[in-house]
């Protein structure tokens, strides 16, 4: 009996190390093939590079960066207040019905494909964009708009579940005290799940800075910084996926090297929110 | 969550490129079977001549892969593809290969259908994508005082490869180009703005769009066919099979099938202009 449990406990642990073992392959090959690159031309060069001609052996991806936090910095902008609204409603001010029926549809939105949101995106957004701003439609401004909605569930139910872990007893001193609802959840219920609130977006974050089809179908990526929310974009993701099919030698290995910094960037991001969230726990 | 989906992305990006670099077999496995490798922009138009092919011998077998131009000259260098594909000329380190003309593809310069431009010159299509001209209304003929919106294709495609060599030259396409990895995509976004240019093969040409012509030569079969090289239309680049000699056995078939009357038939189906020979 002893015998066979060991087995299985061997057996478990085995699996648990072949996921493991999955993100360490990964992150082997993708410094494997990309570090020789960033060698060869410098860390530094690369990564503040304005010229990005692969061809022709110039590798610079400083406007894909920009363009990147450009535009999860648009879709911050429109995500976060409104998923945290959401949030505050479901959490604080809808009945239990409303909520059952709100929930799931905000949640539904994280199942649709990022296809489905770069079509819409490539059919409705940039048509709108580009008869009422001018230009080509195909825009920074654009892709914040897609990314903030398809980032809505993600800081939603997070930042609903910091809420809801917040004691009914804060809100009840509040309220006996004399304030509003809104006052209490302003004052008490909102600082309280401040670090909760603060993990959402940065995963939030980390979501629209890895998006990637919808962003390709929307950005129509240029090779320029863009300086107005008008202006097209590429980022990060949409390079590598955008330039992979045809790249060989150098072209190919600075596509992985992208690949190392979107990497690098996202481990931060992740990083950073599991840290938060844990300094909750431990409040 | 997030990380995981991502990763799970990469590893998709890897598995595929692995499966890209490390499956193809070997050369000589088997005499009744052939592989062709390389440009995708051929890919279509060799899968189909390799299915009526096979329909005459069914005994022989043609797979098609796309990979790209410079990846197909590797394959046929390094032996891993019988014939390798190529929608550019070969470059200097590439001359020790030998190169078989199987048709002709043209570049085709389009605009919006409501675009009241019919004509433009060489000059001036460079002038547009290395965003010398920015407005349409610069080029004269009553245009609307628009900025012009470029797409091009992205770096390492046969077709912006054609492009550059054909038109650009030594002048460089402008960083404010929309990029977009597939002659489809460049299509949809010219159907549906009004103030954007671009260009894409011949084969690819339909109704949604406006093709332009280029010095006063419209991109029509006949123009293309022209004997006359003055009135020949100008941006024309060669699909080319690739073999590490010259080529025999079922190669060497299978080109001369599509040099053929029927293989020419097919080549002009699909929008492209056979050899003359």
């Amino acid at each position: 009996m002893i015998e066979q449990e060991k087995w299985i406990k061997f057996i478990l642990m085995l699996i648990a190390c072949s996921a493991i073992s999955a993100l360490a392959l990964i992150t082997f090959f993708i410094f494997w093939e990309g570090l020789p690159v960033i060698w060869k031309i410098g860390l530094w060069d690369f990564i503040s590079g304005l010229k990005w001609a692969p061809t022709k052996g110039k590798f610079g991806i400083l406007p894909m960066i920009v363009g990147s936090f450009e535009v999860t910095f648009g879709a911050m902008i429109l995500g976060v207040p409104l998923a945290l609204l959401c949030a505050i409603y479901l959490a604080e001010f809808a009945s239990p019905r409303t909520r059952n029926i709100l929930k799931p549809a905000i949640e539904v939105l994280a199942g649709i494909p990022s296809v489905v949101y770069g079509f819409i995106g490539m059919m409705v957004i940039v048509p709108f964009l580009r008869n009422t701003f001018g230009g080509s439609g195909f825009s920074v401004a654009g892709c914040s708009i897609v990314l903030g909605i398809m980032i809505l569930p993600t800081i939603t139910s997070i930042s609903f579940d910091a809420l809801m872990a917040i004691p009914r007893t804060y809100r009840e001193g509040s309220l006996a005290l004399g304030a509003t609802p809104w006052q209490t959840v302003k004052m008490v219920v909102l600082p309280a799940a401040k670090s909760g609130i603060v993990a959402a977006v940065i995963l939030g974050m980390g979501r629209a800075i890895g998006e990637t089809m919808a962003v390709i179908m929307i950005a129509g990526n240029s090779l320029i910084i863009p300086l107005t929310p008008f202006d097209p974009v590429r980022t990060l993701t949409s390079n590598i996926a955008l330039e992979m099919g045809y790249a060989t030698g150098d072209h190919r290995q600075a596509l992985f090297a992208t690949g190392i910094i979107l990497f690098v960037v996202i481990m931060c991001l992740n990083s950073l929110a599991n840290w938060i969230a844990n300094k909750a726990v431990a409040k | 969550m997030v990380l995981s989906k991502n990763l799970l992305l990469l590893l998709i990006i890897f598995i595929f490129i692995g499966l890209q670099s490390g499956c193809r077999p070997k050369q000589g496995e088997s005499q009744n079977k052939i592989m062709v490798a390389g440009s995708t922009s051929i890919q279509p138009i060799a899968e189909k001549l390799a299915e009526h092919y096979t329909k005459q011998k069914p005994n022989q077998k043609i797979e098609v892969q796309g990979g790209g131009s410079s990846a197909g000259i590797q394959a046929a260098k390094s032996g891993a593809a019988d014939i390798g594909t190529s929608s550019r000329e070969l470059k200097a380190g590439e001359k020790d290969l030998y190169p078989t003309v199987i048709a002709y593809d043209a570049i085709i310069l389009i605009v919006h259908p409501s675009n009241p431009l019919s004509n433009i010159t060489l000059q001036e299509i460079r002038d547009i994508f290395s965003r010398k001209i920015t407005h349409w209304h610069t080029l004269g003929h009553g245009l609307p005082q628009r900025r012009i919106t470029m797409i091009t294709r992205e770096e390492g495609s046969g077709t912006r490869g054609a492009f550059e060599e054909l038109v650009m030259h030594k002048a460089e396409i402008s960083d404010w180009c929309l990029v977009q990895d597939s002659t489809g995509a460049v299509r949809e976004i010219v159907a549906s703005d009004p103030h954007a240019i671009g260009y894409i093969s011949f084969g690819a040409l339909n109704s949604q769009v406006k093709p332009l012509a280029i010095e006063g030569t419209a991109p029509t079969m006949a123009n293309m066919m022209q004997d006359d090289l003055e009135k020949r239309y100008k941006l024309i680049r060669p699909f080319l099979f690739v073999t590490q000699a010259k080529p025999t056995g079922m190669a060497l078939e299978f080109i001369q099938y599509i040099h053929s009357s029927q293989g020419a038939n097919i080549l002009q189906q699909e929008g492209l202009i056979p050899t003359h020979d």
